[in-house]
């Protein structure tokens, strides 16, 4: 016998960039989807919907993750940090501006918000290894590696 | 074309119990599908090649992500993602080479949330994780609401995409036996990051020499008979010759028969290099 369908799920309350929201939204539904179309969050990008480009990096509970993967149900009870989140004059917001490591913009949210899950004082090779998720087909990288090393020197760390 | 996502049901158990419940129960038109990480069923979502529309989500079952000892044999929680490998000293000491193939599965955003019990269960003969498995002799744990059951890795695959995981079971954990000897582990792919491999080989130096490989059959397998070969001190050449026998790959969207027999040979004589 077939399981019961699910009792309607409960609405989904998460925080995002820091204010508790509450989204009564199927549970199946994308994260990226929600903050792009239901919170109006759209810093936050969809380049390939598969995982393998990173545009739509957020950081979930502090952990940088893909959210065109994520099913709104498991954000529950989550902190999402999304690129509206992050300061205008936070230095590696700053820092992508001066060298500039942006071109047409579609990468760049989410080379930041993978940036800033990097460790204090990264090294060239820590970087590319934490980016190493984030696809960019226009600076060809180094600009962006100079702006996340440049952020880091000058402020004790990525973050 | 993508999945009405909007027209999909979820389970949310709180407990194993309750989930195997709801599995042996199943979905309205089919088993349930269990999701955890997502990093895979989200990409068939993605091109609507998931004709289920009910789904169980393990991430909130947390005593499936531990990873522990139970006396020597390695513990792995099937909800334990490769970031949580690649930070264990646990699987550093005793199962090095599944951390170095942990470091190679997508990048930090997949490794955060893939689990190794997605990569056994999703079956791909391109998991990275996989030829570890096979060459670790590991054994999978198997849970249904009858009971546990535990199969050899060697048994668990009958075919391209094919288990012997039946439709109300769960993957729970992976055990790993002590591993005596040298490990060794290598990805072949277009890039570093992100990339799906052409040929991937984990192999373990000792008296009796272990060599897994994927991508080059329709699941990931074990030499044995290239095995004997290095066993009986055959030279790395002649067991090059008998790994060439051995394989059968095939030309496909990601690299050539051609391709994946050389690179095969290539790292069979690298491991022994390396291991020497």
């Amino acid at each position: 016998m077939a399981a019961r369908r699910p009792k309607s799920p409960e609405p989904v309350t998460m925080t995002v960039n820091g204010q508790a929201v509450t989204l009564d939204r199927p549970p199946m539904v994308r994260l990226l989807d929600v903050l792009r179309e239901d919170l109006h969050l759209t810093g936050t990008k969809e380049g390939c919907g598969e995982g393998e480009c990173g545009a739509c990096t957020v950081l979930l509970d502090g952990e940088p993750v893909c959210s065109c993967l994520v099913p709104l149900a498991q954000a529950r009870g989550c902190e999402v940090l999304t690129i509206e989140g992050v300061p205008a004059d936070h230095p590696v917001k700053r820092a992508f501006v001066e060298e500039g490591a942006a071109q047409c913009g579609m990468c760049t949210p989410g080379m930041i918000m993978a940036a800033l899950s990097l460790s204090a004082r990264p090294s060239l090779d820590a970087v590319r290894t934490g980016l190493a998720g984030n696809l960019c087909r226009c600076t060809g990288y180094e600009a962006i590696y100079r702006a996340v090393l440049k952020a880091a020197a000058g402020h004790g760390g990525a973050t | 074309m993508r999945t009405a996502l909007s027209r999909l049901t979820l389970h949310e158990p709180r407990t194993l119990a309750s989930a195997l419940k709801l599995m042996r129960s199943g979905g309205p038109s089919g088993p349930l599908v269990p999701i955890a990480g997502c990093t895979d069923v989200y990409v068939q979502l993605q091109f609507g090649a998931l004709p289920a529309s009910a789904y169980l989500d393990l991430s909130r079952l947390a005593p499936l992500r531990k990873i522990r000892m139970h006396g020597d044999v390695l513990v792995i929680g099937a909800l334990a993602t490769f970031a949580d490998i690649i930070g264990s000293r646990l699987v550093r000491r005793a199962l090095p080479m599944l951390v170095a193939a942990s470091r190679e599965i997508g990048g930090p955003q997949i490794q955060n949330r893939g689990t190794i019990g997605g990569n056994v269960a999703n079956g791909s003969p391109a998991g990275d994780s996989l030829p570890v498995l096979a060459a670790a002799e590991a054994t999978v744990v198997l849970a249904n609401a009858d009971g546990e059951r535990r199969v050899p890795f060697s048994g668990f695959y009958t075919g391209y995409r094919k288990s012997v995981l039946k439709p109300d079971e769960l993957i729970i954990a992976i055990e790993i036996p002590v591993v005596e000897g040298v490990q060794w582990f290598r990805k072949v792919g277009t890039r570093a990051a992100q990339a799906i491999s052409k040929v991937v080989m984990a192999a373990v130096r000792s008296s009796h020499p272990r060599i897994a490989l994927g991508s080059v059959a329709p699941t990931v397998v074990r030499l044995p008979r290239t095995e004997a070969a290095l066993a009986s001190g055959a030279g790395i050449a002649e067991a090059q010759g008998v790994l060439r026998e051995e394989i059968q790959p095939i030309d496909d969207m990601r690299s050539t028969a051609a391709y994946r027999l050389q690179v095969s040979a290539n790292l069979l004589e690298a491991f022994w290099e390396a291991t020497a």
